[in-house]
Order: C-alpha cells, then structure tokens, then sequence
C-alpha cells in the first residue's frame, strides 16, 4: 500500500461498489461528516443520508450519495457499509422531489408512530438527495 | 406379453421425459451458476457487518442496557421458526431435508415445553410441514428470488420479523436454510436470529495498534442500528445460499433422472429387439411349415 494513502471500500448487501486506495475520504457520520486519512484512528461509526466525497490529490474524484449505513475505519482502511448508494450525478431529482413530497405528505397523514418514523425517514433521504444535487451544482 | 406398439409408445415416453429432465438440469446448471456469483457478491458486506457486529457485541454484552435483539427478553418460553424452502420441487432431497430438520427442531422444543410458531419461506416446505403443524404456522412468504434473490425481500422479511418481535410475540428465533457447499452437497443449518449470537471477535482484525475503536455516537445506539440490519443481512445471505443449494440439487437430480432414462431405454429398446426378433422367427415357423403341409 503507498504511504499516505486509505484503502476505502464501499460495500452494499448485494457487492463490493468500491475498492480503492485514495488521499483522502470524507464520510457523513451519524455525529456530523468526518474526514479520513491514513492514519486516521480506529473508529466505528453510523452514517446519515448523505454524500460521500472522495478526494485524490485535493481534488474530489468521486461524489457518492448514500441512504445511511456504517462506517468502519482502522488506521489504513475506510469501510462503509451502506444498502443504497449511488453516484451524485445518478440523481432523478425530479424523482427525489416527488418522494419528498410523498413522504412528507405520509408522515403528515401517518397513523401509527412507526409509520410516521418511516415516513420521517424516507422524507430525509430524499432531502439528503436533493440536498446533494444542490452541493454538487455548487462546487 | 406387450406388444410391439405398446413398447415403441412407451420408449417414446421416456425419450420425451429425458429430453425435459436434460432441459431442467442445463437449466439448473445456468441458475447455479448465477446464484453462486451472487452469492459470492453478498459475502463482502456480510463479513464486515460480522466484524463490527463482534467488536461492539463484546463490549455492550452483559451490560443491563444492551437492546433486546442481543440480550433477549429474559425469557425463551416462545420460540420463531423461519423455515426457508424453494418454491419449487424437483430438487431431490432439498425440500424434505430443510422440513426434516425443522420437524426434528420443533419436536425437540415441544418436549421442552416451549411454545413454537413457523414463518415459512417458500411454497414446498409450507406444503409439507402443514400436515404435522399446520396450526403452527404463522404466515408464508412466497415468490422469493423468482428471478434472484434481491435484498428488499430478504429485507421485508426481516421487517416482519422485528414487528413480530417488538410486539412481543416470540422470544428466540430461529432461521433454516440449507448453506451451500457445492454443487451436489449442502449442509442444513438452524441458525439462530434473535437474540443474535456474538461472533468471535477475530484476532487479525486490521492491526489496530492494539488500540481500540472509537464509536460514533455510542456503542448502544451504534448498535440499535446495527442490530436490525443485520438480521437482514443474515436472511439475505440464508436465502441466496438457499438458492444457490436449490439449483445445485435440481441439477444433481436432474442428472441423475436423466440417466436413469438413459438406461430404462437402453432396456425397453432390448425388449423390443427381442419380441420384434420373436414375432419375425414365429411367422417363418409357420410359413415353413405350412409350406410342409401341402
């Protein structure tokens, strides 16, 4: 492995997405984003809906957006574990505005408690998407 | 003794019944194949869902706060029973193995005194066991990887499954599936789901420097993510490697039915040959001797 570098993988239940070595990765955690380097100390953390960048030589090579999962960092290796990821740019925002409002609509009109969690959820992550598209537009 | 007819009709059957079987078992062959590649896809996640499952469980277990789906209820009165199966029959002992081992499973809890309801996965093993314990049964999910196997199925029944437990209605639950091995073996496997089992934290787990990992926010709520996730995660790999020994004992089967019809010609063909021969030396007897006669 060349010094300096992280070894990060991104992983869904059905294969292995990515499997690289980069500079630099920064991760949206449950607590706020945090970025790793090698190095980086040991840490297991939650993921929120959000994107992940990953950076090669200070430019962003890679934008992935992620509908929340884990990450598992070691000191040479980045893993995030996520059942929905896909590249910024694979964005239907027009989709996703649609699921806001959708969801929206179902946590407004949710019976159960549960229901409206779910509902609450999906209404994040497709705030998380647009939200995504609207950073990317940006930089 | 048949006539020449009736054995021509009947090599003509099983030639037909071959050409399906053969069909089958390239059929089978095609789908194994893809299954294992799945199969193979899934591991990745799985392993890694595994360690971070052993470092957390280690260090929350046997604390008075651990959530339910590790520590259990305190109680294993009421017992769940996911008994995977295929859709589909056809595939030698495949069914009646996975049903064997559950019937052997709730025999012994019910000598236990404990109470036992099934969750059937697939149409054969609902079919069979529905005749001993049907009144057990509590639901069947059917149509699982009709095509293969995708995660929100495997993950809708884990959803099932956490409500069935979060409404208290069993205590321990337990998934049979058979796990793949090859293509002409599988091992049955009872599993169980909830509480979830820790694995061995492994010692090779990427040179931490001895250090230990920091958690974000905490270990507790890392877990009560973590937890229901990763019984998709087992249900999902318990149905691909279902799938994958399915296919793989349809194509021994189909194998072994298509050489089996290979030799019931090989000998209906002798038969034939010899009454054919028999009538032929019959009609000469009697043209001989009616040549005799006059």
């Amino acid at each position: 492995m060349a010094d300096g570098k992280v070894e990060f993988e991104l992983v869904s239940p059905e294969r292995l997405l990515a499997s690289q070595s980069v500079d630099m990765v920064v991760v949206p955690g449950g607590d706020g984003d945090f970025g790793v380097l090698a190095g980086h100390a040991p840490l297991l953390s939650t993921v929120r809906a959000g994107v992940i960048t990953v950076y090669e030589a200070k430019v962003i090579t890679d934008r992935i957006f992620v509908a929340g999962g884990f990450a598992e960092v070691t000191r040479e290796r980045c893993t995030v574990l996520a059942e929905v990821a896909m590249p910024v740019s694979d964005i239907d925002t027009a989709k996703a505005e649609q699921d806001l409002r959708e969801a929206r609509d179902d946590a407004a009109g949710a019976a159960t408690d549960s229901d409206r969690d779910a509902a609450t959820r999906r209404a994040d992550i497709a705030q998380a998407k647009l939200d995504a598209v609207r950073r990317a537009a940006v930089h | 003794m048949a006539s020449l007819k009736d054995l021509r009709d009947r090599i003509g059957s099983v030639k037909a019944t071959q050409k399906i079987t053969s069909a089958m078992k390239m059929v089978a062959a095609a789908k194994l194949r893809r299954a294992q590649e799945q199969a193979e896809a899934a591991r990745p996640y799985a392993e890694r869902m595994e360690r971070m499952l052993a470092s957390l469980g280690t260090s929350v277990r046997g604390t008075p706060g651990a959530p339910p789906l590790l520590a259990g209820t305190g109680n294993d009165q009421r017992h769940l029973i996911i008994l995977a199966t295929a859709d589909r029959g056809l595939c030698g002992g495949f069914n009646t193995n996975l049903v064997r081992r559950a019937r052997a499973l709730i025999i012994e809890l019910q000598a236990a005194g404990q109470d036992v309801q099934l969750l059937c996965v697939g149409r054969k093993g609902r079919d069979s066991i529905r005749r001993d314990y049907g009144s057990l049964i509590g639901e069947t999910i059917e149509g699982i990887g009709r095509k293969a196997v995708v995660f929100e199925e495997a993950d809708g029944i884990a959803a099932r499954v956490r409500e069935m437990f979060d409404a208290g209605e069993f205590d321990v639950c337990t998934l049979i599936y058979a796990k793949f091995k090859s293509a002409i073996s599988n091992e049955i496997q009872a599993q169980q789901l909830i509480p979830a089992p820790i694995p061995e934290a492994s010692d090779d787990a990427d040179d931490l420097g001895g250090a230990v990992y920091e958690y974000e926010p905490s270990e507790e709520e890392i877990l009560v993510d973590l937890l229901p996730r990763n019984i998709s995660v087992q249900i999902y790999r318990a149905l691909l490697e279902n799938a994958a020994s399915e296919h793989g004992a349809r194509m021994a089967a189909m194998d072994n039915a298509t050489r089996n019809a290979g030799e019931r010609i090989k000998g209906l063909t002798l038969t034939y040959n010899r009454t054919r021969q028999a009538m032929i030396t019959n009609e000469l007897i009697e043209i001989i001797s009616g040549a005799e006669a006059l």
